[in-house]
């Protein structure tokens, strides 16, 4: 039997407040590289990405992962096991030590100073304020706490949408080492470029749903340059050519995201 | 005590200040003239509403079930007045009931327990309106701070619920924030009392022509169970509403400033 995919998604809809956010989603993210789930603003790419990890709960439709449903494992264990990093750094008060330690109160100053080097953090570091990080640094930052859980994959949401096109371009880089090194990541953007400089797999999310075909054409067509992107199906495509992703990040020309 | 009441003559005359009022509503252009002659005539039905049935619950005759009964009424006023003033919080009519609630059966046991005052109609009523109607003020103050910290700072708490922490860990230090910030007006109006201000118990004793030392034993009493009271009400409205804003999978639940995305 081949090993379950990082996530499935059965039917899934979201209902909040009367609106509907997401309907009849089918997806499957593999468990492994990194899958870039990518549309414009308002097509539910960040409520998908709660969804897996509870901080929101389907209104119809099963969320898998790994083969189990959500709901019925323990949202505390699952929350662990899958680091979600924010579209924005959320610092705690104090000293990114404090804020390491809020993710393993028991971890020691190595152990810290490893998951900052994960996140491309130097060790002193540690006894820097939190609010005075710039915003680069306090989102490597944030991912290394998460790292503190040693989290076996890695949700990320638009985390470069508030940084600068040079930070922008090393929490790229850090994604793809991470994602080489064995935790499959989950990447959510509105930036075509970038879904093309990180994505080992692509799904294209617009209204609610995944796009078909058409829809996806549309949307790759009005938000980059259209020429680049024919030929992947149904609303995704796949490439393992990760590491040469990788090394087109640091190179790329100076348009940002929006934000 | 015929010699300081003030009879329908002086409580007439007191009315001059409500016309200046009025007046000077009128010359600032505030519009307020008809809000002002309705809250004054209102406090004065309910006041005198309130008198006539004091008198029955204090008769010595009355057995003093009657005065508890009256208590229980001021529970669902208090409960009510919270809920006007403070709309958004959800389930908080039923979370001031149990905080009041809590929050009056310990002052008025210690008060009664220790024999500080005897359990009679003249000292229930008094004694627990002053614990509700401290409590209202410390409630409403709680459960607003609670839910704005909760709501401005989401990102956070999503932040720490993302790492594993349990929905009591993760909004700890918000709500600790907001319980201190409720009971510290409280703390202040302790500290400032007699300096700043003559409150209400001492202001009439003495008005009432008590002897003031006495005066100020029973309001030093009474600023002692208000702080208890106070203390015990932020709590328990802290643990109950918080309990209340995550649901048992440690999600908060979508509060009236959230985004989605």
């Amino acid at each position: 039997m081949p090993a379950a995919p990082l996530y499935e998604l059965v039917g899934v809809g979201l209902v909040i407040d009367g609106a509907t956010i997401l309907a009849g989603v089918e997806l499957t993210i593999a468990d492994a590289g990194i899958t870039v789930v990518l549309g414009p603003s308002g097509a539910g790419k960040s409520m998908l990405l709660r969804l897996l990890n509870r901080l929101e709960v389907p209104t119809a439709g099963e969320v898998r992962y790994r083969g189990e449903p959500v709901d019925a494992l323990d949202p505390l264990e699952l929350r662990r096991r899958v680091g979600m990093v924010f579209q924005r750094p959320a610092p705690f008060p104090g000293t990114v030590r404090d804020n390491l330690l809020v993710a393993d109160p028991g971890a020691g100053d190595d152990e810290l100073a490893a998951a900052l080097g994960d996140a491309r953090l130097d060790r002193a570091f540690l006894d820097r304020s939190a609010d005075e990080l710039s915003g680069g640094e306090a989102q490597r930052m944030c991912l290394a706490r998460t790292l503190v859980t040693r989290p076996d994959a890695l949700l990320m949401d638009e985390p470069t949408s508030a940084l600068d096109p040079e930070a922008r371009q090393g929490l790229e880089r850090t994604a793809r080492r991470l994602a080489d090194g064995g935790r499959p990541l989950v990447w959510v953007t509105h930036d075509l470029a970038q879904a093309d400089r990180l994505a080992d797999d692509m799904v294209v999310m617009v209204g609610g749903h995944v796009a078909d075909e058409e829809e996806r054409a549309r949307f790759i067509a009005g938000a980059g340059d259209g020429g680049d992107d024919d030929g992947h199906g149904r609303g995704r495509r796949r490439r393992r050519d990760g590491a040469a992703a990788a090394g087109e990040a640091g190179g790329e020309e100076e348009e940002d995201a929006r934000g | 005590m015929a010699d300081v009441a003030i009879g329908w003559a002086g409580l007439a005359l007191s009315l001059i200040l409500v016309a200046v009022a009025v007046g000077l509503s009128l010359w600032q252009g505030l519009r307020l003239e008809r809000e002002m002659l309705w809250a004054t005539a209102r406090a004065l039905v309910q006041l005198l509403a309130v008198g006539y049935v004091l008198v029955l619950l204090i008769d010595e005759d009355t057995p003093v079930a009657w005065a508890w009964a009256w208590v229980v009424v001021m529970l669902a006023v208090a409960a009510l007045t919270v809920r006007r003033r403070a709309p958004e919080v959800p389930g908080i009519t039923r979370l001031t009931v149990i905080a009041t609630a809590a929050s009056t059966a310990l002052s008025l046991s210690v008060v009664f327990g220790l024999g500080v005052y005897p359990m009679v109609g003249r000292a229930v009523v008094p004694i627990a309106g002053m614990m509700i109607g401290n409590s209202i003020g410390s409630i409403v103050v709680a459960s607003r701070r609670i839910l704005a910290e909760l709501a401005d700072r989401r990102p956070e708490v999503e932040a720490r619920l993302a790492l594993g922490q349990p929905w009591q860990e993760a909004s700890k230090p918000f709500v600790r924030s907001a319980l201190r910030t409720a009971l510290t007006s409280q703390i202040e109006n302790t500290k400032a009392v007699g300096l700043v201000f003559l409150p209400g118990a001492m202001t009439g004793l003495i008005l009432a022509g008590a002897d003031p030392l006495d005066a100020v034993l029973v309001q030093a009493a009474l600023m002692y169970l208000i702080l208890g009271c106070v203390a015990t009400n932020v709590v328990v409205i802290g643990l109950g509403l918080t309990r209340r804003l995550f649901t048992p999978d440690h999600r908060l639940v979508r509060l009236a400033r959230t985004g989605g995305g």
